[in-house]
Protein backbone atom coordinates (compact mmCIF):
# COMPACT_ATOMS: atom_id res chain seq x y z
CA UNK A 1 0.00 0.00 0.00
CA UNK A 2 1.75 3.02 -1.59
CA UNK A 3 -0.70 5.61 -0.46
CA UNK A 4 -2.59 5.99 3.68
CA UNK A 5 -6.03 7.30 1.50
CA UNK A 6 -6.11 3.47 0.27
CA UNK A 7 -7.23 2.37 3.73
CA UNK A 8 -10.94 3.65 3.07
CA UNK A 9 -10.84 0.23 1.15
CA UNK A 10 -10.71 -1.52 4.18
CA UNK A 11 -14.04 -0.20 5.62
CA UNK A 12 -15.62 -0.87 1.85
CA UNK A 13 -14.86 -4.16 1.81
CA UNK A 14 -15.75 -4.81 5.72
CA UNK A 15 -19.40 -3.87 4.89
CA UNK A 16 -19.47 -5.39 1.66
CA UNK A 17 -18.38 -8.82 3.33
CA UNK A 18 -21.46 -8.59 6.45
CA UNK A 19 -23.69 -7.93 2.81
CA UNK A 20 -22.25 -10.74 1.43
CA UNK A 21 -22.92 -12.86 4.45
CA UNK A 22 -26.72 -11.90 4.96
CA UNK A 23 -27.38 -11.85 1.02
CA UNK A 24 -26.42 -15.49 0.82
CA UNK A 25 -28.27 -16.76 3.93
CA UNK A 26 -31.23 -15.25 2.47
CA UNK A 27 -30.66 -17.36 -0.43
CA UNK A 28 -30.37 -20.25 1.35
CA UNK A 29 -33.55 -19.50 3.13
CA UNK A 30 -35.36 -19.06 0.32
CA UNK A 31 -34.17 -22.01 -1.32
CA UNK A 32 -35.34 -23.96 1.43
CA UNK A 33 -38.62 -22.81 1.25
CA UNK A 34 -38.95 -24.23 -2.25
CA UNK A 35 -38.16 -27.31 -0.48
CA UNK A 36 -40.44 -26.97 2.52
CA UNK A 37 -42.82 -24.01 1.47
CA UNK A 38 -44.66 -23.83 4.52
CA UNK A 39 -41.40 -22.78 6.15
CA UNK A 40 -41.75 -19.19 7.64
CA UNK A 41 -44.62 -18.69 5.59
CA UNK A 42 -46.57 -16.50 7.77
CA UNK A 43 -43.79 -15.12 9.40
CA UNK A 44 -41.51 -13.94 6.79
CA UNK A 45 -43.03 -14.63 3.26
CA UNK A 46 -40.67 -15.42 0.30
CA UNK A 47 -41.20 -12.17 -1.62
CA UNK A 48 -39.71 -10.58 1.45
CA UNK A 49 -36.29 -12.72 1.61
CA UNK A 50 -35.86 -12.59 -2.27
CA UNK A 51 -35.81 -8.49 -1.82
CA UNK A 52 -33.15 -8.96 1.10
CA UNK A 53 -31.10 -11.74 -1.04
CA UNK A 54 -31.00 -9.67 -3.90
CA UNK A 55 -30.66 -6.37 -2.58
CA UNK A 56 -28.00 -6.85 -0.61
CA UNK A 57 -26.46 -8.60 -3.23
CA UNK A 58 -26.75 -5.19 -5.86
CA UNK A 59 -25.31 -3.22 -2.58
CA UNK A 60 -21.88 -5.21 -1.36
CA UNK A 61 -21.16 -5.42 -5.13
CA UNK A 62 -21.36 -1.84 -5.67
CA UNK A 63 -19.80 -1.10 -2.08
CA UNK A 64 -16.97 -4.12 -3.55
CA UNK A 65 -16.57 -1.60 -6.59
CA UNK A 66 -16.81 1.92 -4.97
CA UNK A 67 -13.23 0.14 -2.18
CA UNK A 68 -11.89 -1.10 -5.28
CA UNK A 69 -12.13 1.93 -6.92
CA UNK A 70 -10.53 4.33 -3.89
CA UNK A 71 -7.79 1.28 -3.57
CA UNK A 72 -6.82 1.62 -7.21
CA UNK A 73 -7.32 5.16 -7.76
CA UNK A 74 -4.25 6.19 -5.70
CA UNK A 75 -2.33 4.11 -7.57
CA UNK A 76 -2.87 4.56 -10.88
CA UNK A 77 -3.39 7.91 -10.77
CA UNK A 78 -0.44 8.46 -7.95
CA UNK A 79 -1.76 10.54 -5.70
CA UNK A 80 -4.20 10.44 -2.42
CA UNK A 81 -7.66 10.54 -2.23
CA UNK A 82 -9.28 14.14 -2.87
CA UNK A 83 -11.23 13.41 0.61
CA UNK A 84 -11.12 10.89 2.82
CA UNK A 85 -13.97 11.77 5.03
CA UNK A 86 -16.00 11.90 1.86
CA UNK A 87 -15.45 8.94 1.45
CA UNK A 88 -16.68 7.74 4.98
CA UNK A 89 -19.60 9.95 4.77
CA UNK A 90 -20.73 8.04 1.52
CA UNK A 91 -20.05 4.05 2.83
CA UNK A 92 -21.99 5.60 6.26
CA UNK A 93 -24.74 7.23 4.28
CA UNK A 94 -24.95 3.10 2.21
CA UNK A 95 -24.93 1.31 5.34
CA UNK A 96 -27.47 3.52 7.25
CA UNK A 97 -29.76 3.07 3.51
CA UNK A 98 -29.05 -0.10 3.33
CA UNK A 99 -29.66 -1.64 6.54
CA UNK A 100 -32.59 0.59 7.07
CA UNK A 101 -34.02 -0.84 3.59
CA UNK A 102 -33.55 -4.24 5.14
CA UNK A 103 -34.92 -3.12 8.19
CA UNK A 104 -37.98 -1.93 6.61
CA UNK A 105 -38.36 -4.98 4.13
CA UNK A 106 -38.97 -6.76 7.53
CA UNK A 107 -41.89 -4.96 8.86
CA UNK A 108 -43.20 -4.98 5.12
CA UNK A 109 -42.80 -1.06 4.08
CA UNK A 110 -40.95 -1.39 0.21
CA UNK A 111 -41.70 -0.45 -3.37
CA UNK A 112 -42.52 -2.83 -5.98
CA UNK A 113 -40.95 -3.00 -8.82
CA UNK A 114 -38.44 -5.90 -8.73
CA UNK A 115 -34.78 -4.72 -7.17
CA UNK A 116 -35.98 -1.45 -6.76
CA UNK A 117 -37.78 -2.05 -4.28
CA UNK A 118 -36.10 0.16 -1.83
CA UNK A 119 -38.27 2.77 -0.23
CA UNK A 120 -38.09 6.42 -1.35
CA UNK A 121 -35.72 7.82 1.12
CA UNK A 122 -32.90 5.05 0.25
CA UNK A 123 -33.19 6.04 -3.16
CA UNK A 124 -31.97 9.39 -2.55
CA UNK A 125 -29.68 8.15 0.02
CA UNK A 126 -28.04 6.09 -2.96
CA UNK A 127 -27.85 9.13 -5.07
CA UNK A 128 -26.56 11.42 -2.55
CA UNK A 129 -23.57 8.87 -1.88
CA UNK A 130 -23.18 8.76 -5.23
CA UNK A 131 -23.00 12.02 -6.24
CA UNK A 132 -20.07 12.65 -3.35
CA UNK A 133 -18.66 9.19 -4.70
CA UNK A 134 -18.19 10.67 -8.25
CA UNK A 135 -17.03 14.11 -7.01
CA UNK A 136 -14.54 12.49 -4.74
CA UNK A 137 -13.22 10.29 -7.19
CA UNK A 138 -13.39 12.84 -9.92
CA UNK A 139 -11.48 15.00 -8.03
CA UNK A 140 -8.89 12.49 -7.40
CA UNK A 141 -8.09 11.89 -11.23
CA UNK A 142 -8.60 14.99 -12.68
CA UNK A 143 -5.62 15.94 -10.00
CA UNK A 144 -3.22 12.58 -11.42
CA UNK A 145 -1.84 10.65 -13.31
CA UNK A 146 -4.80 9.18 -16.23
CA UNK A 147 -3.98 5.75 -17.12
CA UNK A 148 -6.33 3.35 -19.75
CA UNK A 149 -7.65 1.98 -16.57
CA UNK A 150 -8.98 4.84 -14.48
CA UNK A 151 -9.81 6.33 -17.62
CA UNK A 152 -12.79 3.25 -18.39
CA UNK A 153 -13.24 2.78 -14.70
CA UNK A 154 -14.23 6.13 -13.96
CA UNK A 155 -16.71 6.30 -17.42
CA UNK A 156 -18.40 3.21 -15.78
CA UNK A 157 -19.09 4.82 -12.67
CA UNK A 158 -20.45 7.93 -13.90
CA UNK A 159 -22.69 5.97 -16.29
CA UNK A 160 -23.89 3.35 -13.74
CA UNK A 161 -24.60 6.26 -10.87
CA UNK A 162 -26.46 8.27 -13.90
CA UNK A 163 -28.49 5.44 -14.73
CA UNK A 164 -29.84 5.14 -11.23
CA UNK A 165 -31.91 8.23 -12.21
CA UNK A 166 -33.83 5.56 -13.92
CA UNK A 167 -34.53 4.08 -10.70
CA UNK A 168 -37.03 7.00 -9.88
CA UNK A 169 -39.20 6.88 -12.84
CA UNK A 170 -41.81 4.96 -12.57
CA UNK A 171 -44.40 5.64 -15.76
CA UNK A 172 -48.29 4.61 -15.10
CA UNK A 173 -48.07 2.35 -18.60
CA UNK A 174 -46.62 -1.03 -17.53
CA UNK A 175 -45.05 -1.46 -20.69
CA UNK A 176 -43.04 1.74 -20.44
CA UNK A 177 -42.12 0.93 -17.02
CA UNK A 178 -40.72 -2.28 -17.74
CA UNK A 179 -38.99 -0.48 -21.00
CA UNK A 180 -37.76 2.17 -18.52
CA UNK A 181 -36.29 -0.12 -15.51
CA UNK A 182 -34.24 -2.14 -18.30
CA UNK A 183 -32.27 1.07 -18.34
CA UNK A 184 -31.13 0.75 -14.67
CA UNK A 185 -30.86 -3.52 -14.80
CA UNK A 186 -29.65 -4.38 -18.22
CA UNK A 187 -27.53 -1.21 -19.02
CA UNK A 188 -25.64 -1.85 -15.28
CA UNK A 189 -25.03 -5.60 -15.39
CA UNK A 190 -24.60 -5.99 -18.93
CA UNK A 191 -22.80 -2.52 -20.10
CA UNK A 192 -21.15 -0.10 -17.56
CA UNK A 193 -20.92 -2.95 -14.98
CA UNK A 194 -18.65 -4.43 -17.39
CA UNK A 195 -16.71 -1.84 -17.88
CA UNK A 196 -15.77 -1.86 -14.05
CA UNK A 197 -15.05 -4.96 -14.17
CA UNK A 198 -12.53 -5.15 -16.84
CA UNK A 199 -10.76 -1.94 -15.60
CA UNK A 200 -10.56 -4.30 -12.26
CA UNK A 201 -9.14 -6.99 -13.94
CA UNK A 202 -6.75 -5.16 -16.49
CA UNK A 203 -5.42 -3.73 -12.87
CA UNK A 204 -5.09 -6.89 -11.34
CA UNK A 205 -3.46 -8.31 -13.86
CA UNK A 206 -1.30 -5.49 -14.40
CA UNK A 207 -0.10 -6.27 -10.47
CA UNK A 208 -0.35 -10.47 -10.50
CA UNK A 209 1.64 -10.60 -14.27
CA UNK A 210 3.55 -7.67 -14.44
CA UNK A 211 2.72 -7.70 -18.13
CA UNK A 212 3.65 -4.48 -19.80
CA UNK A 213 1.00 -1.30 -19.11
CA UNK A 214 1.02 -0.78 -23.03
CA UNK A 215 -0.26 -4.30 -23.35
CA UNK A 216 -3.26 -4.59 -21.01
CA UNK A 217 -4.46 -1.35 -21.94
CA UNK A 218 -4.63 -2.20 -25.53
CA UNK A 219 -6.72 -5.12 -24.18
CA UNK A 220 -8.89 -3.35 -21.92
CA UNK A 221 -9.98 -0.98 -24.74
CA UNK A 222 -10.52 -3.81 -27.57
CA UNK A 223 -12.88 -5.18 -23.89
CA UNK A 224 -15.06 -2.62 -23.56
CA UNK A 225 -15.10 -1.75 -27.06
CA UNK A 226 -16.52 -5.03 -27.69
CA UNK A 227 -18.78 -4.91 -24.36
CA UNK A 228 -20.69 -1.35 -25.49
CA UNK A 229 -20.73 -2.24 -28.46
CA UNK A 230 -23.01 -5.42 -28.07
CA UNK A 231 -24.59 -4.53 -24.91
CA UNK A 232 -26.23 -1.01 -25.49
CA UNK A 233 -28.80 -2.64 -28.88
CA UNK A 234 -28.46 -5.97 -26.51
CA UNK A 235 -30.44 -4.61 -24.47
CA UNK A 236 -32.84 -5.38 -26.70
CA UNK A 237 -33.43 -9.09 -25.58
CA UNK A 238 -35.43 -8.12 -22.88
CA UNK A 239 -37.91 -6.03 -25.08
CA UNK A 240 -39.28 -9.43 -26.63
CA UNK A 241 -42.78 -9.58 -24.63
CA UNK A 242 -43.06 -6.64 -22.94
CA UNK A 243 -45.08 -4.80 -25.48
CA UNK A 244 -42.48 -3.49 -27.33
CA UNK A 245 -41.80 -3.40 -31.17
CA UNK A 246 -41.55 -6.64 -32.89
CA UNK A 247 -38.19 -5.71 -34.42
CA UNK A 248 -36.61 -5.96 -31.35
CA UNK A 249 -36.74 -9.72 -31.69
CA UNK A 250 -34.02 -9.07 -34.42
CA UNK A 251 -31.74 -6.79 -32.33
CA UNK A 252 -31.83 -8.54 -29.23
CA UNK A 253 -31.18 -11.56 -30.82
CA UNK A 254 -27.93 -10.43 -32.97
CA UNK A 255 -26.64 -7.84 -30.66
CA UNK A 256 -27.17 -10.04 -27.72
CA UNK A 257 -25.43 -12.90 -29.47
CA UNK A 258 -22.32 -10.69 -29.72
CA UNK A 259 -22.30 -10.10 -25.73
CA UNK A 260 -20.66 -13.38 -25.87
CA UNK A 261 -17.85 -11.63 -27.30
CA UNK A 262 -16.19 -9.14 -24.17
CA UNK A 263 -16.57 -12.02 -21.78
CA UNK A 264 -14.12 -14.54 -23.87
CA UNK A 265 -12.34 -11.96 -24.26
CA UNK A 266 -12.09 -10.71 -20.48
CA UNK A 267 -11.00 -14.91 -20.16
CA UNK A 268 -8.13 -14.91 -22.59
CA UNK A 269 -6.52 -11.14 -21.87
CA UNK A 270 -6.94 -13.12 -17.94
CA UNK A 271 -5.30 -16.45 -19.45
CA UNK A 272 -2.93 -14.61 -21.84
CA UNK A 273 -1.34 -12.40 -19.26
CA UNK A 274 -0.33 -14.81 -16.95
CA UNK A 275 0.83 -17.02 -19.41
CA UNK A 276 2.88 -13.90 -20.94
CA UNK A 277 3.96 -12.46 -17.44
CA UNK A 278 7.00 -12.86 -15.58
CA UNK A 279 6.24 -12.03 -12.06
CA UNK A 280 5.57 -14.62 -9.76
CA UNK A 281 3.14 -12.74 -7.60
CA UNK A 282 3.23 -14.63 -3.87
CA UNK A 283 -1.16 -13.98 -3.53
CA UNK A 284 -1.68 -17.10 -5.78
CA UNK A 285 -5.27 -17.07 -3.84
CA UNK A 286 -5.72 -13.47 -5.73
CA UNK A 287 -4.78 -15.34 -9.21
CA UNK A 288 -7.10 -17.85 -8.48
CA UNK A 289 -10.12 -15.64 -7.79
CA UNK A 290 -9.25 -13.33 -11.19
CA UNK A 291 -8.69 -16.46 -13.40
CA UNK A 292 -11.87 -18.04 -12.34
CA UNK A 293 -13.83 -14.88 -12.08
CA UNK A 294 -13.29 -14.26 -15.76
CA UNK A 295 -13.76 -18.17 -16.45
CA UNK A 296 -16.81 -18.51 -14.74
CA UNK A 297 -17.97 -15.01 -16.03
CA UNK A 298 -17.53 -16.49 -19.80
CA UNK A 299 -19.60 -19.46 -19.17
CA UNK A 300 -22.22 -18.04 -16.78
CA UNK A 301 -22.57 -14.59 -18.53
CA UNK A 302 -21.31 -15.74 -21.91
CA UNK A 303 -22.73 -18.94 -22.54
CA UNK A 304 -25.55 -19.56 -20.01
CA UNK A 305 -26.94 -15.97 -21.69
CA UNK A 306 -26.74 -17.38 -25.08
CA UNK A 307 -28.21 -20.18 -24.39
CA UNK A 308 -31.60 -18.34 -24.06
CA UNK A 309 -31.13 -15.39 -25.52
CA UNK A 310 -32.24 -15.65 -29.23
CA UNK A 311 -35.86 -15.02 -29.29
CA UNK A 312 -37.17 -18.01 -31.42
CA UNK A 313 -35.76 -19.65 -27.80
CA UNK A 314 -36.69 -17.36 -25.54
CA UNK A 315 -40.25 -17.32 -26.64
CA UNK A 316 -40.46 -20.65 -24.58
CA UNK A 317 -37.58 -20.20 -22.09
CA UNK A 318 -38.50 -17.12 -20.81
CA UNK A 319 -39.47 -16.34 -17.26
CA UNK A 320 -38.40 -19.83 -16.17
CA UNK A 321 -35.58 -22.18 -14.23
CA UNK A 322 -33.59 -21.73 -16.82
CA UNK A 323 -33.32 -17.84 -16.67
CA UNK A 324 -32.95 -18.42 -12.82
CA UNK A 325 -29.42 -20.68 -13.51
CA UNK A 326 -28.10 -17.92 -15.92
CA UNK A 327 -28.52 -15.42 -13.57
CA UNK A 328 -27.10 -16.47 -10.13
CA UNK A 329 -23.83 -18.18 -12.57
CA UNK A 330 -23.45 -14.97 -14.30
CA UNK A 331 -23.63 -12.83 -10.81
CA UNK A 332 -20.92 -15.11 -9.31
CA UNK A 333 -18.80 -15.31 -11.84
CA UNK A 334 -18.84 -11.70 -13.04
CA UNK A 335 -18.85 -9.49 -10.38
CA UNK A 336 -19.21 -11.91 -6.91
CA UNK A 337 -15.90 -13.65 -8.30
CA UNK A 338 -14.33 -10.34 -9.53
CA UNK A 339 -14.56 -8.42 -5.69
CA UNK A 340 -13.81 -11.15 -3.93
CA UNK A 341 -10.29 -11.60 -6.37
CA UNK A 342 -9.86 -7.45 -5.21
CA UNK A 343 -10.62 -8.35 -1.44
CA UNK A 344 -7.95 -10.90 -2.14
CA UNK A 345 -5.37 -9.19 -3.56
CA UNK A 346 -5.73 -5.68 -1.57
CA UNK A 347 -6.49 -7.48 2.13
CA UNK A 348 -2.89 -8.20 3.02
CA UNK A 349 -1.63 -4.96 1.61
CA UNK A 350 -4.68 -3.10 3.56
CA UNK A 351 -3.73 -5.31 7.05
CA UNK A 352 0.10 -4.47 6.48
CA UNK A 353 0.68 -8.43 5.99
CA UNK A 354 2.17 -10.64 3.87
CA UNK A 355 -0.35 -13.17 1.96
CA UNK A 356 -1.91 -14.85 4.84
CA UNK A 357 -4.59 -18.07 5.20
CA UNK A 358 -3.77 -18.63 1.09
CA UNK A 359 -5.22 -22.33 1.41
CA UNK A 360 -8.06 -21.69 3.60
CA UNK A 361 -9.28 -19.12 0.71
CA UNK A 362 -8.36 -21.31 -2.15
CA UNK A 363 -10.73 -24.06 -0.49
CA UNK A 364 -13.08 -21.34 -0.52
CA UNK A 365 -12.89 -20.81 -3.65
CA UNK A 366 -13.35 -24.31 -4.92
CA UNK A 367 -16.30 -24.80 -2.63
CA UNK A 368 -18.42 -21.58 -3.56
CA UNK A 369 -17.66 -22.06 -7.55
CA UNK A 370 -18.40 -25.97 -7.29
CA UNK A 371 -22.06 -25.12 -5.65
CA UNK A 372 -22.63 -22.04 -7.98
CA UNK A 373 -21.24 -24.73 -10.96
CA UNK A 374 -24.11 -27.40 -9.35
CA UNK A 375 -26.57 -25.14 -8.56
CA UNK A 376 -26.50 -23.88 -12.56
CA UNK A 377 -26.49 -27.53 -13.64
CA UNK A 378 -29.45 -28.40 -11.61
CA UNK A 379 -31.96 -25.10 -12.35
CA UNK A 380 -30.41 -25.59 -15.87
CA UNK A 381 -32.75 -29.44 -15.86
CA UNK A 382 -35.31 -27.53 -14.01
CA UNK A 383 -36.01 -24.64 -16.28
CA UNK A 384 -35.72 -27.32 -19.47
CA UNK A 385 -38.18 -29.92 -18.03
CA UNK A 386 -40.40 -26.65 -16.94
CA UNK A 387 -40.00 -25.26 -20.33
CA UNK A 388 -40.81 -28.40 -22.05
CA UNK A 389 -44.10 -29.33 -19.45
CA UNK A 390 -45.79 -25.65 -19.29
CA UNK A 391 -44.37 -24.16 -22.53
CA UNK A 392 -44.85 -27.16 -24.77
CA UNK A 393 -47.01 -29.20 -23.68
CA UNK A 394 -49.45 -26.13 -21.84
CA UNK A 395 -49.49 -27.91 -18.20
CA UNK A 396 -50.08 -25.94 -15.55
CA UNK A 397 -47.46 -23.69 -12.91
CA UNK A 398 -47.85 -25.53 -10.06
CA UNK A 399 -48.50 -29.05 -11.45
CA UNK A 400 -44.88 -28.75 -12.93
CA UNK A 401 -43.31 -27.34 -10.08
CA UNK A 402 -44.68 -30.30 -8.04
CA UNK A 403 -42.76 -32.39 -10.24
CA UNK A 404 -39.03 -30.44 -9.94
CA UNK A 405 -38.70 -30.83 -6.40
CA UNK A 406 -35.94 -33.62 -6.71
CA UNK A 407 -33.75 -30.36 -8.41
CA UNK A 408 -34.60 -28.08 -5.98
CA UNK A 409 -33.30 -30.30 -2.82
CA UNK A 410 -30.34 -30.38 -5.24
CA UNK A 411 -29.94 -26.64 -5.29
CA UNK A 412 -30.67 -26.13 -1.75
CA UNK A 413 -27.51 -28.69 -1.40
CA UNK A 414 -25.25 -26.49 -3.73
CA UNK A 415 -26.82 -23.33 -1.93
CA UNK A 416 -25.35 -24.88 1.65
CA UNK A 417 -22.35 -25.53 0.05
CA UNK A 418 -21.69 -21.69 -1.17
CA UNK A 419 -23.00 -20.14 2.11
CA UNK A 420 -19.81 -22.74 3.67
CA UNK A 421 -17.64 -21.24 1.01
CA UNK A 422 -18.78 -17.92 1.49
CA UNK A 423 -18.05 -17.93 5.61
CA UNK A 424 -14.89 -19.70 4.96
CA UNK A 425 -13.80 -16.74 2.62
CA UNK A 426 -14.51 -14.06 5.39
CA UNK A 427 -13.21 -16.02 8.02
CA UNK A 428 -10.00 -16.35 6.04
CA UNK A 429 -10.03 -12.56 5.47
CA UNK A 430 -11.20 -11.87 8.98
CA UNK A 431 -8.61 -13.83 11.01
CA UNK A 432 -4.60 -14.13 9.72
CA UNK A 433 -3.82 -17.33 11.09
CA UNK A 434 -0.55 -17.70 9.47
CA UNK A 435 1.28 -16.60 6.63
CA UNK A 436 2.04 -18.58 3.74
CA UNK A 437 4.00 -18.89 0.78
CA UNK A 438 2.92 -21.31 -1.69
CA UNK A 439 5.17 -23.11 -3.58
CA UNK A 440 4.91 -22.41 -7.18
CA UNK A 441 4.43 -25.07 -9.71
CA UNK A 442 7.15 -27.14 -11.70
CA UNK A 443 6.46 -24.93 -14.26
CA UNK A 444 6.47 -21.76 -12.92
CA UNK A 445 9.49 -22.18 -10.73
CA UNK A 446 11.14 -18.60 -11.55
CA UNK A 447 11.10 -16.70 -7.70
CA UNK A 448 9.26 -13.24 -7.65
CA UNK A 449 10.57 -10.38 -9.19
CA UNK B 1 -2.31 -6.86 -36.08
CA UNK B 2 0.03 -5.12 -33.49
CA UNK B 3 0.52 -2.43 -36.16
CA UNK B 4 -2.57 -1.66 -37.35
CA UNK B 5 -4.49 -2.28 -34.16
CA UNK B 6 -2.94 0.68 -31.45
CA UNK B 7 -4.08 1.30 -28.28
CA UNK B 8 -5.16 4.62 -29.44
CA UNK B 9 -6.76 3.07 -32.56
CA UNK B 10 -8.63 0.76 -29.71
CA UNK B 11 -9.62 3.52 -27.69
CA UNK B 12 -11.07 5.68 -30.63
CA UNK B 13 -13.35 2.39 -31.75
CA UNK B 14 -14.17 2.04 -28.05
CA UNK B 15 -15.39 5.93 -27.85
CA UNK B 16 -16.97 6.04 -31.36
CA UNK B 17 -18.54 2.66 -31.29
CA UNK B 18 -20.29 3.35 -27.97
CA UNK B 19 -21.31 7.13 -28.71
CA UNK B 20 -22.77 5.57 -32.27
CA UNK B 21 -24.46 2.76 -30.43
CA UNK B 22 -25.89 4.79 -27.77
CA UNK B 23 -27.55 7.61 -30.27
CA UNK B 24 -29.16 4.42 -32.46
CA UNK B 25 -30.47 3.11 -29.23
CA UNK B 26 -31.98 6.31 -27.79
CA UNK B 27 -33.76 6.86 -31.55
CA UNK B 28 -35.04 2.85 -30.85
CA UNK B 29 -36.11 3.65 -27.66
CA UNK B 30 -38.09 7.15 -28.75
CA UNK B 31 -39.95 4.73 -31.31
CA UNK B 32 -40.81 1.85 -28.81
CA UNK B 33 -42.47 4.58 -26.93
CA UNK B 34 -44.55 6.04 -29.19
CA UNK B 35 -45.12 2.27 -29.87
CA UNK B 36 -46.75 1.23 -27.24
CA UNK B 37 -48.30 4.57 -26.16
CA UNK B 38 -50.21 4.20 -29.40
CA UNK B 39 -50.55 1.01 -30.70
CA UNK B 40 -49.76 -2.42 -27.91
CA UNK B 41 -51.07 -0.55 -24.81
CA UNK B 42 -54.10 0.88 -26.14
CA UNK B 43 -56.79 -1.65 -26.75
CA UNK B 44 -58.23 -0.57 -23.06
CA UNK B 45 -57.58 2.97 -21.32
CA UNK B 46 -55.40 3.10 -18.76
CA UNK B 47 -58.04 4.44 -16.23
CA UNK B 48 -57.61 5.72 -12.59
CA UNK B 49 -58.61 2.21 -11.51
CA UNK B 50 -55.78 0.41 -13.58
CA UNK B 51 -52.86 2.79 -12.19
CA UNK B 52 -54.09 2.71 -8.46
CA UNK B 53 -54.23 -1.41 -9.40
CA UNK B 54 -50.61 -1.48 -10.53
CA UNK B 55 -49.92 0.72 -6.74
CA UNK B 56 -51.56 -1.95 -5.19
CA UNK B 57 -49.66 -4.69 -7.33
CA UNK B 58 -46.35 -2.83 -6.04
CA UNK B 59 -46.94 -2.16 -2.70
CA UNK B 60 -47.74 -5.77 -2.23
CA UNK B 61 -44.15 -6.81 -4.16
CA UNK B 62 -46.37 -9.36 -6.09
CA UNK B 63 -43.30 -9.41 -8.73
CA UNK B 64 -40.73 -11.03 -6.11
CA UNK B 65 -42.67 -14.21 -6.22
CA UNK B 66 -45.21 -13.99 -9.29
CA UNK B 67 -43.57 -13.40 -13.03
CA UNK B 68 -45.60 -10.56 -15.11
CA UNK B 69 -44.89 -10.59 -18.82
CA UNK B 70 -42.35 -12.99 -17.76
CA UNK B 71 -40.12 -10.91 -15.48
CA UNK B 72 -40.15 -11.17 -11.74
CA UNK B 73 -39.54 -14.09 -9.61
CA UNK B 74 -40.26 -17.37 -10.88
CA UNK B 75 -41.92 -18.84 -7.43
CA UNK B 76 -45.41 -18.30 -8.35
CA UNK B 77 -47.40 -18.28 -11.89
CA UNK B 78 -47.55 -16.00 -14.71
CA UNK B 79 -49.82 -13.55 -14.02
CA UNK B 80 -49.49 -11.40 -16.96
CA UNK B 81 -52.36 -13.43 -19.10
CA UNK B 82 -53.90 -14.34 -15.55
CA UNK B 83 -57.17 -13.22 -16.61
CA UNK B 84 -57.15 -14.72 -19.74
CA UNK B 85 -56.65 -18.41 -17.83
CA UNK B 86 -59.43 -17.65 -16.02
CA UNK B 87 -61.49 -16.21 -18.96
CA UNK B 88 -62.62 -13.30 -17.70
CA UNK B 89 -60.29 -11.09 -19.62
CA UNK B 90 -63.46 -9.72 -21.21
CA UNK B 91 -65.71 -9.43 -17.71
CA UNK B 92 -64.60 -6.49 -15.73
CA UNK B 93 -67.37 -7.76 -12.74
CA UNK B 94 -66.42 -11.59 -12.69
CA UNK B 95 -62.95 -10.79 -12.92
CA UNK B 96 -62.73 -8.92 -9.93
CA UNK B 97 -65.52 -11.32 -7.98
CA UNK B 98 -63.07 -14.24 -9.09
CA UNK B 99 -59.97 -12.27 -7.89
CA UNK B 100 -61.73 -11.61 -4.62
CA UNK B 101 -62.49 -15.33 -4.02
CA UNK B 102 -58.73 -16.23 -4.91
CA UNK B 103 -57.11 -13.58 -2.84
CA UNK B 104 -59.48 -13.98 0.44
CA UNK B 105 -59.41 -17.70 0.45
CA UNK B 106 -55.10 -17.27 0.99
CA UNK B 107 -53.21 -18.86 2.62
CA UNK B 108 -54.38 -22.35 1.99
CA UNK B 109 -51.93 -23.76 5.32
CA UNK B 110 -51.80 -26.86 3.26
CA UNK B 111 -48.81 -28.57 3.93
CA UNK B 112 -46.37 -28.89 1.62
CA UNK B 113 -48.19 -26.11 -0.69
CA UNK B 114 -46.32 -22.99 -1.43
CA UNK B 115 -48.20 -20.54 0.53
CA UNK B 116 -49.73 -17.23 -0.73
CA UNK B 117 -49.65 -14.51 2.43
CA UNK B 118 -53.17 -12.65 2.97
CA UNK B 119 -52.84 -9.22 1.96
CA UNK B 120 -55.62 -7.86 3.62
CA UNK B 121 -57.08 -6.25 0.20
CA UNK B 122 -60.15 -4.15 0.56
CA UNK B 123 -62.61 -4.56 -2.26
CA UNK B 124 -62.04 -1.62 -3.73
CA UNK B 125 -58.12 -2.11 -3.90
CA UNK B 126 -58.89 -5.85 -5.58
CA UNK B 127 -61.17 -4.55 -8.17
CA UNK B 128 -58.38 -1.81 -9.02
CA UNK B 129 -56.21 -5.24 -9.16
CA UNK B 130 -58.30 -6.96 -11.57
CA UNK B 131 -58.59 -4.02 -13.36
CA UNK B 132 -54.62 -3.87 -13.59
CA UNK B 133 -54.50 -6.98 -15.08
CA UNK B 134 -56.78 -6.92 -17.01
CA UNK B 135 -55.54 -4.05 -18.72
CA UNK B 136 -51.75 -6.09 -18.77
CA UNK B 137 -53.33 -8.83 -20.27
CA UNK B 138 -54.76 -6.90 -23.57
CA UNK B 139 -51.19 -5.90 -24.04
CA UNK B 140 -49.73 -6.84 -27.32
CA UNK B 141 -46.92 -8.99 -26.13
CA UNK B 142 -45.70 -10.85 -29.90
CA UNK B 143 -48.05 -13.45 -28.85
CA UNK B 144 -46.23 -14.61 -25.60
CA UNK B 145 -46.80 -16.04 -24.06
CA UNK B 146 -46.73 -19.67 -25.97
CA UNK B 147 -50.22 -21.23 -23.77
CA UNK B 148 -52.57 -19.99 -21.41
CA UNK B 149 -50.62 -21.83 -18.82
CA UNK B 150 -48.55 -18.58 -18.87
Amino acid sequence: MKYQSQKVALAYFACALLLFAIQVMGGLVAGWIYVSPNFLAELLPFNIIRMIHTNALIVWLLLGFFGSAYFLLPEEAEREIYSVKLAYIQLALLMVGTLGAVGSYLVGIHEGREFLEQPLWVKVGILVAALIFLFNISMTFLAGRKTAVTNVLLLGLWLLCLLWVFAFINPDNLSLDKMYWWFVVHLWVEATWELVMAAILAFLMLKLTGVDREVVEKWLYIIVATALVSGILGTGHHFYWIGTPGYWQWIGSIFSTFEVVPFFLMMSFAFVMVWKGRRNHPNKAALLWSLGSSTVAFFGAGVWGFLHTLHGVNYYSHGTQITAAHGHLAFYGAYVALNLAVFTYAMPMLRERAPYNQTLNMASFWLMTGGMAFMTFVLTFAGTVQTHLQRVLGMYFMEVQDGLSIFYLMRFGSGAAVVAGALLFIFSLAYARKNEVVAPGPLNAVAGE
Amino acid sequence: MAEILTKTRARNIFYGGSIFFVVVFVGLTVDSHRYIVAKSTAGMPLSAEVVAGKHVWERNSCINCHSLHGEGAYFAPEVGNVMTRWAVQDDPDAAFEVLKGWMEAQPSGIEGRRQMPNFNLTDEEIRNLAEFLRWADQTDTQGWPPNDAG
